[in-house]
């Protein structure tokens, strides 16, 4: 039996894990030491547990993938991250991206949780009675947290490179994977990313096609955009016309417009059809 | 068992002994085998382990003091070495001090290069051919077997074994940060100095899937290729297959760079997504310090090198102060056990008024 708790209040427990991991690996860090791979893998195990318990309350709540606000948007881009990271992390053994992971995560709940406007009284209900619709809505949050965990690699990829060109190698440089490694899982990740951006569009496609009065043309337009700068970013690499390095500012440089496009998308709603779910209570 | 035998170690090592001592001390596994049976039962050894490696020769086991003595005059008769020449390089503990020693020297505190692990299977070989030999009994048996646990402790949680100290070791370990593993990567040796050599041999002792010596003289690269298993590459062909080769490393006595910035520019353009990693050990330097700064050209010189192993041998100096700090603890906790072990077996022996109730081990 679980307490009976709030969705939000699940979801601050979530945030908790997260901190509690980027804690971690801070007092690891400055104490010059490697931090506990098992403690990273349950704390960030933990949040992912707590926050798929806040989400699927709201989830329940709305009867529908809770994706309906900005608040929401935040929180479901953290769990995608977190979960790929418990996937990826176990089978690249990267050092450190648990502890930039829990470090994203950690930012996105807690700041979604901060700001209580994110999580409005009245929320939006997008789907309709079509399961496609939210699958399409679900799909394209996903491939954001996919490109959130890219944007971790990059960063990443960009310090390893600054520390080779610089010549500082030791300290907590000499924790970073190596710039092949690193190279490698952006490239998939990138891979990833995009099929499911991809596959995401084209199951709006169907629906909206037949319907284009109800798509907001700047939703369509930030979507579209983020689409096609990622595929275009995916394509130059494959060529071998991109480099690594600029591969990788390209990479963190979207993922925050494609955060920022989050707001567009969210703002671009119809006008509220239901209740809020915030307090949405374990059964 | 004898009253008064307690664990000791005695022996010989880079410390105190020359390596011309080191040598006629150096006991090979035959000769162990023979000193075994020369202190049988008899010489009141009950247990006995020898560690014999290039820098130390040292004996482990529980007996009392006159058989110790025995030990070091069977041994010395068996080398045939003077037992006053060899009582200069002499060191002896016993009890807490002994056990903290093999200790140490089983965490690679107590080696010539500071943290190396090549020790400890040495220490778990030695324990091995005690163990079949039939010298190993109930107090070696735990002795050995807490102080692999601790040493395993010490190297995982200080950072005794980090950082290369060596220029060829941290150019291996540079590569590894570029490449992440080493067996699909092709290195390039540029002439035939030592110091490049021994940073090839480096590579290949660390899975390099291919090594190519081209050298501006065409038999001395035949020579060294030979002798290292490698392929040789003609000088006027090296600028062209630059980039077929993940790491270079440059040791020739040419006058000015071999490799130019235009050239280091055109392999790496050729293969855009995988870095390309010189290593450049001569004087003057063999590859133009402008390639530095292409895009996935990482350059690092000699003295690169040289700052990084400093730093590194100044960090694992903190850590092994940090680590003799463990030795203490651990090595007192261990013998306050085995303390009062011996000091059973002592009293067990004295009940059976002053009859051993234990034949001697040593053997």
């Amino acid at each position: 039996m679980l307490p009976n708790l709030t969705d939000r209040h699940w979801l601050w427990l979530a945030a908790a894990c997260y901190l509690a991991g980027f804690a971690l690996g801070t007092l690891a860090l400055l104490r010059g030491r490697r931090h506990s791979r098992a403690a990273m893998l349950v704390a960030l195990g933990a949040g992912f547990a707590l926050q798929t318990i806040g989400l699927g309350l709201r989830g329940r709540a709305v009867q529908g993938c809770p994706l309906g606000n900005t608040f929401e948007l935040f929180q479901f881009t953290a769990w995608s991250s977190a979960s790929l990271f418990l996937v990826v992390g176990a089978t690249f053994r990267m050092s450190l991206l648990g502890y930039f992971t829990a470090m994203l995560a950690a930012v996105l709940t807690l700041v979604s949780l901060a700001v209580r406007d994110w999580d409005a009284a009245q929320r939006m209900h997008i789907f309709g009675t079509n399961p496609w619709i939210e699958l399409h809505a679900a799909l394209a949050v996903f491939s954001y947290g996919v490109f959130a965990l890219l944007a971790l690699t990059s960063v990443m990829f960009l310090l390893r490179n600054y520390s080779l060109k610089s010549k500082r190698v030791g300290g907590w440089f000499s924790f970073l994977p190596s710039i092949l490694d690193l190279d490698h899982i952006g490239v998939r990740l990138l891979g990833a990313g995009v099929a499911l951006l991809t596959a995401s569009l084209a199951m709006g496609a169907v629906y909206w096609l037949p319907h284009p009065e109800s798509v907001n043309i700047l939703k369509l337009l930030t979507t579209v955009a983020v689409w096609l700068a990622y595929a275009v970013a995916l394509g130059q690499r494959l060529r071998g016309v991109l480099p690594d390095r600029r591969l990788a500012w390209a990479c963190g440089v979207l993922f925050g417009a494609a955060l920022l496009s989050l707001f567009a998308v969210n703002s671009s709603r119809h006008p509220p059809l239901v209740p809020a779910a915030t307090e949405a209570h374990t059964p | 068992m004898s009253e008064g035998a307690t664990f000791f170690m005695l022996g010989a090592s880079h410390h105190s002994a020359p390596l011309a001592l080191r040598e006629k001390l150096a006991l090979p596994p035959e000769k162990i085998a023979v000193l075994r049976a020369r202190l049988g039962p008899e010489a009141g050894v009950r247990e006995l382990a020898v560690l014999s490696t290039c820098n130390r020769v040292e004996f482990y086991g529980v007996a009392d003091a006159a058989a110790v003595t025995r030990i070091e005059a069977e041994f010395c008769a068996l080398q045939g070495v003077a037992v006053e020449e060899f009582a200069v390089a002499r060191r002896h503990a016993a009890g807490g001090a002994a056990i903290a020693h093999l200790l140490s020297v089983s965490a690679g505190l107590d080696s010539q290069l500071v943290g190396e692990n090549e020790i400890f299977g040495q220490v778990k070989d030695a324990y091995a051919a005690a163990t079949t030999g039939g010298g190993a009994g109930p107090v070696l048996h735990r002795v050995f077997q807490k102080i692999f646990q601790h040493a395993k402790h010490i190297r995982t949680h200080t950072g005794v074994s980090e950082g290369a100290v060596s220029v060829a070791n941290v150019a291996v370990e540079l590569a590894l940060n570029i490449f992440g593993k080493l067996d699909a990567t092709r290195v390039l040796l540029l002439g035939a100095g030592d110091i490049g050599e021994k940073t090839a041999k480096a590579f290949q002792s660390r899975g390099a899937a291919a090594l190519t010596v081209s050298s501006r003289t065409a038999e001395r690269a035949m020579t060294l290729a030979t002798e290292l298993g490698a392929a040789a590459l003609p000088w006027e062909l090296m600028p062209v297959r630059l980039a077929d080769h993940d790491i270079v490393v440059g040791s020739t006595a040419a006058p000015a760079a071999v490799v130019t910035a235009a050239q280091a520019a055109a392999a790496i353009r050729s293969r855009p997504s995988r870095p390309l990693f010189f290593i450049d050990l001569a004087l003057p330097r063999d590859i133009d310090p402008a390639a530095a700064d292409l895009e996935n050209v990482f350059l690092y010189n000699l003295d690169d090198l040289a700052r990084i192993a400093d730093a590194n041998r100044t960090a694992r100096e903190v850590e092994v102060a940090r680590a003799r700090l463990v030795v203490a603890d651990k090595s007192a906790q261990l013998w306050q056990q085995i303390a009062l072990r011996l000091e059973a077996d002592a009293g067990t022996a004295h009940n059976a008024s002053g009859a051993a109730t234990r034949p001697p081990l040593a053997g």
